[in-house]
């Protein structure tokens, strides 16, 4: 194969991948969350159990008139919603689907990477709370930026035992030395990354920077139309990622059974899962205040890593 | 999740809560389709009212009662020539008899003091308009409504019999024979209203 047409199939791949899964993630959401309320969902759209409610919404964002706030730091306003959303497509890019280099960029430093890129994130929502010239924004944004800062450090910890136990920093590579009783080895670190992660994307109970019940909605109040649909997208994207973060690193990937030929299938399923578990969380639990958040993270999740890390380094030892 | 006192293990409540909505996610949604699907009411709702205009003697006692003053009659008299009787009769005819559903409350006051049963309800209740002077039913739009007046439901076989049965038998009894009181049957156990007469 060409040097071109293998790029081209790489980025069309994670194109297609960064548009449908969220989508999908998005209507299960919908569905899911309805049906723990005994509730139905949505129902009209598409004719068939709601399926299109979502094209039905991109479609409405579209039409929606494009406002700014006057007073409003128009460049930086304008930016944010892509600065949300553009890490995460990078992410996207290094999560290994299968073996055999079934992904889209093989990179060595590929955790350093991610972990890296998934720190923007706390930019976009400073970038968008200040140039709101809102109030609401404003806090929203300050709260954001300082979950945001906090959960960094336990997910990192968290990231580094599994990097350290696997002797490499490539998430293909990570994968490979993968062996299922790491699921006990790591099982610590696997939960502090997936409750940092969640805390990361501001999925609920973690949503204090949005709060719509004291805040409005936080940093995302003053944006209406496409802009407001891309910070949504974002945080759809944002479950993909952290679930597939969370299958590459602690769950095995591609590992199951015909993992040759369905490893692809394996490392969809298990997402599928964690993304299925993330919104189980929203439905189920109320919004921690900002002072158990912050307790959460530096006298739980913080011990709990460096513990782990500990953990790690002797067992890496004697073996 | 740290100020807890005592509450056995901790996280308990946590996964409670997760047992919780996944039992919900099981079971059978709630969500009525309305517009697609019916809904299934029960005889007495009070969706709107109907008028049985034969049985209406003019005697005002509805629009009298009506806490909001939402009905509004009219009539006249009309004299009826008996054959063989020494004086005409007198009749009233109804000739405006209309409820104004914007005011309504529904609390069926006039429906319980209707001595005759002229007036009822039904359960329809789909007669919403664009414009609120169109609320005000005529004594013609309120005896379509007629039409959709259920049957009333069957009597409790095990309960007391009517005032008007009991008065009979005592009367048929004779002077001095028991009274409606002292037959009643001592029920210890109510029983159970039948579902479908429940709906």
């Amino acid at each position: 194969m060409p040097l071109w047409l293998d790029l081209l199939v790489r980025v069309v791949a994670v194109m297609v991948g960064f548009l449908v899964l969220p989508l999908l993630v998005g209507q299960a959401e919908h569905k899911v969350m309805a049906h723990m309320q005994g509730r139905v969902g949505p129902m009209y759209a598409g004719a068939f159990h709601g399926w299109a409610q979502l094209v039905a919404d991109g479609v409405k964002f579209v039409q929606k008139e494009d406002v700014h706030p006057h007073g409003a730091d128009r460049t930086v306003f304008r930016l944010a919603p892509i600065v949300a959303l553009f890490p995460y497509l990078i992410i996207i890019l290094t999560i290994p689907l299968g073996p055999n280099g079934l992904v889209a960029q093989r990179l060595d430093i590929g955790l350093f990477l991610v972990l890296a890129i998934l720190g923007i994130g706390v930019v976009a929502v400073l970038m968008s709370a200040w140039a709101s010239a809102n109030k609401y924004s404003l806090l929203g944004g300050l709260r954001g930026a300082a979950q945001l800062l906090g959960y960094e450090l336990p997910l990192v910890l968290a990231a580094a035992s599994v990097a350290m136990a696997a002797g490499t920093l490539s998430l293909p590579g990570i994968v490979e030395v993968w062996r299922p009783w790491w699921l006990i080895w790591q099982a610590p670190a696997a939960l502090v990354f997936f409750i940092a992660g969640l805390a990361e994307i501001r999925r609920p109970p973690f949503d204090m920077p949005i709060a719509d019940s004291e805040l409005v909605f936080g940093y995302m109040t003053e944006y209406t139309g496409l802009r407001f649909a891309f910070f949504l997208l974002a945080e759809y994207v944002g479950i993909i990622v952290i679930a597939g973060l969370t299958t590459v690193l602690f769950l095995g990937g591609w590992h199951g059974p015909f993992a040759d030929q369905l490893g692809w299938l394996w490392t969809l399923l298990k997402m599928g899962v964690l993304s299925f578990v993330i919104i189980w969380f929203r439905v189920t639990y109320p919004r921690l205040r900002e002072d158990q958040l912050q307790r959460l993270c530096w006298l739980i999740l913080v011990p709990v890593s460096l513990a782990q890390l500990v953990l790690t380094v002797a067992v890496k030892s004697l073996l | 999740m740290t100020d807890d006192g005592e509450r056995g293990l901790p996280g308990k409540g946590l996964i409670n809560g997760l047992a919780v909505t996944l039992k919900t996610l099981t079971k059978k949604t709630i969500t009525q389709q309305y517009p697609d699907v019916e809904p299934e009411l029960p005889p007495r709702s009070r969706g709107v009212i109907a008028l049985l205009e034969e049985n209406c003697t003019v005697c005002m006692l509805c629009a009298r009662e009506c806490p909001d003053w939402c009905i509004y009659i009219d009539s006249h008299k009309e004299e009826v020539v008996v054959p063989g009787a020494a004086r005409a009769r007198q009749r009233n005819v109804l000739d405006r008899f209309d409820i104004d559903f914007s005011l309504c409350m529904y609390c069926g006051i006039c429906i319980e003091v209707c001595p005759f049963d002229a007036l009822h309800w039904t359960p329809e209740f789909e007669y919403a308009e664009t414009d609120v002077l169109s609320l005000l039913h005529d004594k013609g739009r309120l005896g379509e409504w007629m039409r959709t007046v259920p049957p009333p439901p069957a009597h409790d076989v095990l309960g007391e019999p009517s005032k008007e049965e009991a008065t009979a038998a005592r009367k048929a009894a004779g002077p001095g024979a028991a009274t409606a009181a002292k037959t009643a049957r001592p029920a210890p156990v109510r029983p159970e209203p039948r579902p479908e007469s429940d709906r």
